[in-house]
């Protein structure tokens, strides 16, 4: 047999700069070029992020992000709680996609236990992360077509969403951190008006969807200001690690719940939609395509629940998930079980286990380490925020500094997300 | 049988100057455009249509602290954000407020660790608190109610008239 | 493509680089040196077969008690297989370094400066390892497992008037 050779290394040509890299020259004297904070108070930075921008006139020449300014220490206190008392974590990592983290952690968990989620609680979850997915578009839509100073579409974009918290409401009882999903499937049954409700809602959407499509896609405006600007191409955007919309919109059809479905994703029928330029305009239509897909999702998913009728909506295990309120009243063991579960919790084997999701901005993935103890050792979010802000000096170089607000905004990051 | 009778036709009404200056303050009461995190995104729903905080003089953003009168804390203050907020706070002009919204704000909520400042007025004085995580848009309309009401009782010179008991809150 | 034919391949291309492999849950941990891990995500990256040309993730765990103390943990995932991997670098307590994948993955920027941030492990290479998340004059490495959580004492009814004799109140 002939010995191979490890192949000679190629170097990635893509850079991400630091603060220090733009700053210092400036305090030394560099006199041709000038340097602007924007942020990390500022009206367009969907957050408290701040960028450090070189400008030569009104071009951008070097920008870099200085993040930080919302960390909070997530990781380390989940480490903290038990598995169950985390979830609560999670959903203020990325917020305006609470069940998407959900998903992601009690993923990992469930993994980490080897459980088995009922059909019931798996639809469940394709529907409410569909949701969340309109939700959080509509949320980007909104802000994005502000930052381009269209007033308007921010209106219409929430008023739509307030629906879809009416109904994350009805099945959690909060509006934005629902905690919902819980290691072994759901937190208590849909309620009664479920269907009903969501029917309603994925009967006026589409329509609704063409409206804000009257407003943006032909506007001499919007399109002055998208077509051709921050474009990165499909090399660039794998070596930072870019995923979800803005990965599909270089043209890669790269999407979780097609190439690696979980939750059942693979008994659905729906289209990944994809652009080519990897412009903010492409960004836009891929989300814009999103939504409709999601909406499709969401009936398919909503026929199922039908016609799978009532059922168990968490785990049978015990040992995983509390026994129901009735049962406790007269059956000892559930006592035991449900006294053992919220005093101490359950106990993993040891290892370690990452789950990956298609959140709506990216992969979100959750490495959980077990070290055989109800605490997770160790907790690691992969915030797909975070890793696609840093390809944001790549697209804004050489652009104006009007187009790095419109950038900043196609990119939709959380700084929540971003800092942890 | 008072001045207001005659003065009246004249289109001419009596009042207290602090109640004038109050009534404009509390009327156009325009906040910083300023979020942090989760609660932020509820304050963007109560300004949207479906809450209309524009019902209460507030439809307004100032995007320069310069310009505000009032900061509303939307989220979890990380120690390295804490000297911006502090600084914003300083660049505004008097008369201020301060309403903390959410837990996170107020009290550090579930983040009782080593990157988040156990409640904001460790860095700026808070007027009103606003509980949730995060506060319905109604709790927050409500929080800006209370703050109004507070206004109204401000004399010319800063002082404060505190409530007295059983006083009702007139909304 | 399965676990262990990457495994297979790269016992044949880099002997001595495979310390130990592991799997659990299906996926496959592959411990190797500090010296070999750019070596071995450039092969599985460049490989044709293998194509691992995404890094998912890079993070760092703390097992505190434990010799080798620290490991970095990696995540290469392959677009065109659909498959993932782990690569685990384990790095002694005292001076933990490994050498960086930012030649290789721009992506590997930014964690890795969240890896040093949290847990003060060095790469080696990197072109800007400056703190990332936390202030920049912030001492210490808030994720070590010797590092306390931090935070304040929780008031209640009978201990609220010590905690806010001392709590640091604004003033005007």
């Amino acid at each position: 047999m002939t010995t191979l050779t490890a192949p000679r290394i190629t170097k990635t040509p893509y850079t991400v700069p630091s603060p220090q890299e733009i700053i210092r020259p400036a305090m030394e004297g560099k006199q041709d070029t000038m340097v602007l904070n924007m942020g990390p108070h500022h009206p367009s930075t969907h957050g408290v992020l701040r960028l450090v921008v070189e400008l030569d006139g009104e071009t951008v020449v070097n920008v870099a992000p200085d993040i930080g300014f919302l960390h909070t220490g997530i990781e380390k206190t989940m480490e903290s709680k038990t598995y169950q008392k985390a979830v609560v974590l999670t959903d203020r990592t990325d917020y305006l996609a609470p069940l998407s983290n959900n998903l992601s952690y009690v993923m990992a968990v469930e993994q980490l236990l080897d459980c088995v989620v009922p059909e019931r609680a798996q639809t469940a979850r394709v529907l409410l992360t569909e949701l969340q997915r309109i939700a959080s578009h509509l949320v980007w839509l909104g802000t994005h077509a502000l930052d381009l100073a269209a007033m308007s579409v921010f209106l219409y974009a929430f008023r739509e969403r307030e629906q879809i918290l009416d109904i994350f409401e009805l099945v959690s009882g909060a509006r934005l951190m629902t905690s919902y999903f819980r290691v072994g499937g759901l937190a208590y049954d849909l309620p009664d008006d479920f269907v009903p409700t969501v029917a309603a809602f994925l009967d006026i959407m589409p329509g609704r969807a063409d409206e804000y499509e009257n407003l943006l896609t032909g506007n001499p405006i919007w399109l002055e200001r998208t077509v051709g600007v921050g474009a990165i191409d499909t090399e660039a955007a794998i070596s930072y690690g870019i995923s979800g919309p803005m990965l599909r919109a270089t043209g890669l059809a790269w999407d979780l719940r097609k190439d690696m479905p979980y939750c059942g994703y693979e008994n659905y029928d729906f289209a990944i939609p994809t652009a080519k330029n990897g412009d903010i305009y492409d960004r836009y239509l891929v989300r814009m395509a999103e939504i409709r897909e999601s909406v499709k999702i969401c009936k398919q998913a909503l026929q199922r629940l039908q016609d799978l009728g009532p059922g168990p909506w968490t785990t049978t295990d015990r040992k995983i998930s509390p026994p129901p309120k009735t049962e406790i009243t007269h059956s000892m063991e559930s006592l035991i079980h449900h006294f053992k579960l919220w005093t101490e919790g359950f106990k993993p084997p040891i290892g370690d286990a990452m789950s990956a999701i298609e959140s709506p901005r990216g992969q979100l993935s959750t490495y959980v380490v077990s070290d055989g103890s109800p605490k997770p050792y160790r907790v690691h979010i992969r915030a797909p925020s975070f890793i696609n802000l840093q390809a944001l000096p790549h697209m804004a170089k050489g652009r104006l500094v009007a187009d790095l607000v419109a950038l900043i905004a196609s990119m939709d990051p959380v700084l929540g997300e971003v800092d942890r | 049988m008072g001045l207001e009778e005659k003065a009246g036709d004249m289109g001419i009404v009596t009042t207290s100057l602090e109640y004038v200056v109050n009534w404009g303050r509390t009327n156009a009461m325009w906040p910083l455009l300023f979020g942090l995190a989760c609660c932020a995104i509820e304050m963007m729903s109560s300004q949207a249509a479906n809450y209309d905080l524009s019902r209460f003089g507030m439809e307004i953003n100032r995007a320069s602290p310069r310009q505000a009168d009032l900061i509303i804390v939307a989220g979890r203050v990380s120690r390295k954000m804490a000297p911006v907020i502090r600084r914003l706070y300083d660049q505004m002009s008097d008369p201020k407020w301060v309403i903390a919204m959410g837990d996170c704000a107020s009290c550090a909520g579930v983040f009782n660790n080593y990157a988040i400042v156990q409640g904001v007025d460790e860095i700026v004085p808070v007027d009103v608190y606003v509980a949730g995580c995060p506060p319905r848009p109604e709790a927050l309309i409500d929080g800006i109610i209370q703050l109004h009401e507070k206004v109204r009782r401000m004399k010319l010179n800063g002082e404060f008239k505190p409530l007295e008991k059983r006083e009702r809150i007139h909304v | 493509m399965d676990n262990a034919t990457v495994v297979e391949r790269l016992r044949q291309v880099l002997p001595d680089a495979i310390q130990k492999t592991n799997e659990f849950r299906g996926v496959v941990s592959i411990f190797v040196g500090p010296e070999a891990i750019v070596d071995v995500a450039a092969f599985l990256r460049d490989d044709p077969d293998l194509s691992y040309n995404f890094l998912e993730n890079l993070c760092g765990v703390d097992y505190l008690g434990r010799d080798p103390r620290f490991e970095v943990v990696y995540h290469l995932q392959s677009h065109k297989n659909r498959h993932r991997v782990c690569l685990k670098v384990g790095l002694p307590e005292r001076n933990p370094a490994v050498p960086t994948l930012t030649g290789l993955w721009a992506t590997a920027n930014w964690q890795e400066r969240e890896t040093f941030d949290m847990f003060g492990i060095a790469f080696s290479g990197h072109p800007g390892l400056q703190r990332i998340l936390m202030p920049d004059d912030w001492e210490g490495y808030p994720q070590r497992k010797d590092v306390p959580l931090g935070g304040e004492e929780v008031a209640f009814t009978f201990n609220q008037d010590q905690i806010y004799a001392h709590k640091p109140f604004a003033k005007e």
